[in-house]
Formats: structure tokens, C-alpha cells, sequence
């Protein structure tokens, strides 16, 4: 059991412990190229009426063979956040756990919750650490979006890979198909909007990009792989079941059709 | 060359048991019980922002009676332990067993070697999947562990209070039922205890994945008068 000094002790940051304990993982310091692991694509988060909608595609892509059909990668971070990421899946799926970790970490140790500009701070030093990793091609790109019960608010964060912090107002998209979920974001977005407005916007946005993106995927009725779309309000995160995401991209496919 | 006084060991360990056995019963006691859907904890407590009681980990809960600082060290220090293994190996093998040992070492290594023994008492509760696997580490200052079944009593005035659970538990009594019971136990006849003055928390089967949830002074208000 981890006992530390007073004048020496790691406080509530569960990297700081990892690293006392001897269990950080390790930056590699090798410079070979590129290596061809599995990379997560199109992330889109906006602000609407009561919070925030986060969705992303569910595909991994490996060069041009598709790797995973069924990856997540809008996750819940805590109660009232959730992180969304693109790029290489190894590495970001390694941050989003220790992200969580230190969420709860903190929670527990000091008593009560980080706020979300500090937990939007927690997640840029980290994917600053990443940095080395970035260089081999290992890059991490997330989008952290939650309500900020301080200001009684939904927010979005965006990252570059140097950790470089951006806050987005109305909303953010990431990963190989963001210039075309982006656009449609953009475009249809409108402030107070309500939250099914909002949610099949972010649908939308994502079935435009996997049209033109072909390492995004769509919406996977055959197998019953939607898209991960939540949303994050005063009464905390909330996941949308299969079922509802079925009809949203079903009156999309209809507009489609009837065009 | 001045020589030190002999004093037999026997001696020593009595009166560090008993200057540690003074503070803890200096404070307020604390305590758990199994109910139907997991485990209440219970303590007096005039303070409404420093806890007794806290979250440990998704099943396991951690309360501590007798000096502050000493046992809040302790909770954060296994805050740490149960995170580290988790990240370690995986959520399912941080389990409250191994907790309460690592604690029994801490608090008889600080018994027998330090100059002054920890003046507390503190209980490692794990909520299990099924009733039958609830489990209470009760710890004392010395690093003795208990298992116990059925409740828990830690602090000054154990042996009445628990007296006084022992003549009204019930198994699979709700929750209600439960704190009820408990707050009668810890201010016995002569007193009455209000929301206000206890600090309530359970861990639950039915929360999801952490267990660990705190009672408002409302819920347990009407808990009190039900």
C-alpha cells in the first residue's frame, strides 16, 4: 500500500503516482517510420439547448482494410463528460483509460469532482505526453465536451497533438472525415437547438462523411452497428440505445432516397 | 553512561493499547450493516464536509473513526492501492480482502515500531454480487482484523451498541428499516439523533457500477421518521 510524507506526496494525480510506483508506461524512443496500427476516424460534438451531443463512427481503419467494425470511441470520461477520439486506436484507447482513471481518481481522493476546465487541462497534458509517440505517426487527437455545472453549461474542447488546448463554441469535428461531418455541422447548426435536433444533426453529419470518407463507417443495419451518439446534460451523460439511432438514420436514408 | 530504565514488553504494548484505545473513544462511533440490497454506514458525525465514510473503489467502501488525519491517510493511501491494482491487472481483482490485510500490516508495523500508535479504528466494506459475498474487515489499531457477518461497530461504547443492533437486526431488512435501526443503536436510550447529525452512506448492488452513494440529510430524514 502506497504510503508517502506529507512534503512528498503525489497528491490526487493518478500519471504523478504511476509514475512514483515505477508503472508509467514508458515513451519508446525508437525513431523508425511509420507503423501501420489501427486508426479511428470521425468524431463530431455540438452544443444544443440543455448540454452537448457527442457521436462517432464506429470503424478502425489499418491502411485500406477496415480493422474494427464495432470500436468506441465516444466514451464517458465521468458523470457530466465524455472524450471522443481519432487517430492511432492503441495509444488513444490507452489514454481514455488512464483519463477515466484520474477522473475518478481525483473524485475519490480529494472528495468532490475536478472541474471540467480542469479536467479539459488534465486531458491536454496528457495528450502533450503523447507527444513523442505523435512523431512515429502515433498520433492522438481527442475532442473532450461536457456540461459545466459551475456555469450551468454545455462546452467542447478540440487538441492539437502538442496538447494545445482550443475551447470550440457551437462545435467541433475530428479525424479523416471531419471536413465533411464538419461542413454539414456547420451548416445545419443553430443556437438552442433542441435535443433530437441536435442528435440527428450529429447523425447526419456523420452519414455525410462516411458517404465520402471511406475510412468512416455508417450506420451498419445488417449487423446492428450504429454509431456511438450521447449526450451530456445537467442530469449527466446518457448513451442513445440502438433502437433510436436505428429510426434517426432511417429518416435520414428516407430524405436521401426521396431526393 | 546513564542506562534506560527497564520496562517489560508486557508493559509497553498495554500502555500503547491503551493510549490508543483513549483517543479512539474520545470520538463519535460508527456504524454498518448488511441490508437487503448491500451495506448502510452509518456514523455520527457533526461535520458535514469532513467524512468518515468514503468510496474506496466500485464495490468497497472505507469508514474510519478516532483522529482525522490518521485515518484519512489510511483512506487515501488505499484510494491509491485499489486504483493501482486496477490499472494493474483489472477492476474485478481489487477485492477488499487483500485491502484490509495491506491495512492490518500498516497499523502493526506502526504498533510495535513507532513511538505512538494510530489512534483509530476503520472498516473495509466490499458489497458482493450476491448477499452472500458482502464482506466487513473491521480493523483496530493494533492491525488486528475481524470478519464480520453481520454488522460492524467501531468506536467509543462498542460493546452497547452493538448489544443494541444484536436485539433488532434482521436479515434482509431494507434500507430504511436499516438506518433506522442503526442511528437507534448508536444514540441509545437516552438521546435522539437527527439527519443533521449523521453522516449516511451505502454501498449498493442496484447503483451500477460504483456502489458507493451517499445519503442526503433529506433521504435520511425520512428514513428516520418512516
Amino acid at each position: 500500500m502506497p504510503l508517502f510524507t506529507p512534503g512528498d506526496d503525489p497528491g490526487a494525480s493518478f500519471p504523478e503516482l504511476l509514475r512514483r510506483i515505477g508503472l508509467a508506461p514508458s515513451a519508446s524512443d525508437s525513431t523508425v517510420g511509420e507503423l501501420s496500427v489501427p486508426h479511428a476516424t470521425t468524431c463530431v460534438a455540438l452544443r444544443f439547448g440543455d448540454g452537448v451531443v457527442m457521436a462517432g463512427d464506429r470503424r478502425a481503419t489499418s491502411g485500406n482494410l477496415i480493422s474494427h467494425r464495432g470500436m468506441e470511441k465516444v466514451v464517458q470520461a465521468d458523470q457530466h463528460s465524455g472524450v471522443a477520439i481519432a487517430g492511432a486506436a492503441g495509444p488513444a484507447m490507452e489514454m481514455i483509460k488512464l483519463f477515466q482513471l484520474q477522473l475518478e481518481h481525483y473524485e475519490k481522493v480529494e472528495g468532490s469532482s475536478l472541474s471540467l476546465e480542469g479536467k479539459a487541462n488534465q486531458l491536454s497534458m496528457m495528450v502533450r505526453g503523447n507527444l513523442p509517440a505523435a512523431m512515429q505517426g502515433m498520433v492522438v487527437v481527442p475532442i473532450f465536451a461536457g456540461y459545466d455545472l459551475l456555469r450551468s453549461v454545455g462546452r467542447l474542447f478540440t487538441y492539437d497533438v502538442t496538447g494545445g488546448r482550443y475551447e470550440e463554441h457551437d462545435y467541433v469535428a475530428t479525424g479523416s472525415g471531419m471536413l465533411h461531418a464538419g461542413t454539414v455541422v456547420k451548416i445545419g447548426w443553430r443556437d438552442g437547438m433542441s435535443r433530437d435536433d441536435a442528435v440527428a444533426l450529429a447523425c447526419r453529419g456523420l452519414w455525410e462523411a462516411a458517404d465520402a470518407d471511406s475510412a468512416t463507417g455508417g450506420p451498419d443495419a445488417l449487423r446492428g452497428i450504429y454509431p456511438v451518439v450521447a449526450t451530456i446534460t445537467a442530469d449527466g451523460w446518457s448513451r442513445l440505445d440502438d433502437g433510436e439511432l436505428a429510426s434517426v438514420f432511417e429518416s435520414i436514408a428516407a430524405e436521401v432516397r426521396a431526393r | 553512561m546513564s542506562m534506560p530504565f527497564y520496562v517489560a514488553p508486557e508493559q509497553v504494548m498495554k500502555d500503547r493499547a491503551d493510549y490508543a484505545r483513549k483517543g479512539i473513544a474520545r470520538g463519535r462511533a460508527l456504524v454498518a450493516v448488511r441490508y437487503d440490497d448491500g451495506v448502510a454506514l452509518v456514523a455520527e458525525n457533526p461535520s458535514n464536509t469532513l467524512r468518515k465514510i468514503s468510496e474506496i473503489y466500485d464495490r468497497i467502501a472505507f469508514a474510519g473513526v478516532g483522529k482525522y488525519n490518521e485515518f484519512d491517510q489510511l483512506r487515501v493511501a488505499g484510494v491509491r492501492a485499489a486504483d493501482l491494482k486496477g490499472f494493474q491487472y483489472s477492476r474485478d481483482d481489487v477485492d477488499a480482502r487483500s485491502l484490509a490485510n495491506q491495512y492490518a500490516q500498516i497499523l502493526g508495523q506502526i504498533f510495535t515500531h513507532e513511538m505512538k500508535p494510530m489512534e483509530v479504528e476503520i472498516l473495509v466494506a466490499e458489497v458482493g454480487v450476491t448477499p452472500e459475498r458482502d464482506q466487513l474487515f473491521h480493523i483496530l489499531y493494533d492491525g488486528t482484523v475481524m470478519d464480520e457477518r453481520r454488522w460492524s461497530v467501531l468506536g467509543g461504547d462498542a460493546e452497547a451498541i452493538s448489544a443494541r443492533i444484536d436485539a433488532s437486526w434482521a436479515a434482509d431488512q431494507p434500507l430504511e428499516v436499516a438506518v433506522k435501526e442503526a442511528t437507534a443503536a448508536l444514540s441509545g436510550p437516552d438521546r435522539t439523533l437527527v439527519a443533521d447529525d449523521l453522516e449516511v452512506a451505502v454501498l449498493s448492488r442496484s447503483n451500477g457500477r460504483r456502489c458507493f452513494k451517499r445519503l442526503s440529510d433529506d433521504v435520511v430524514a425520512a428514513a428516520l421518521a418512516g
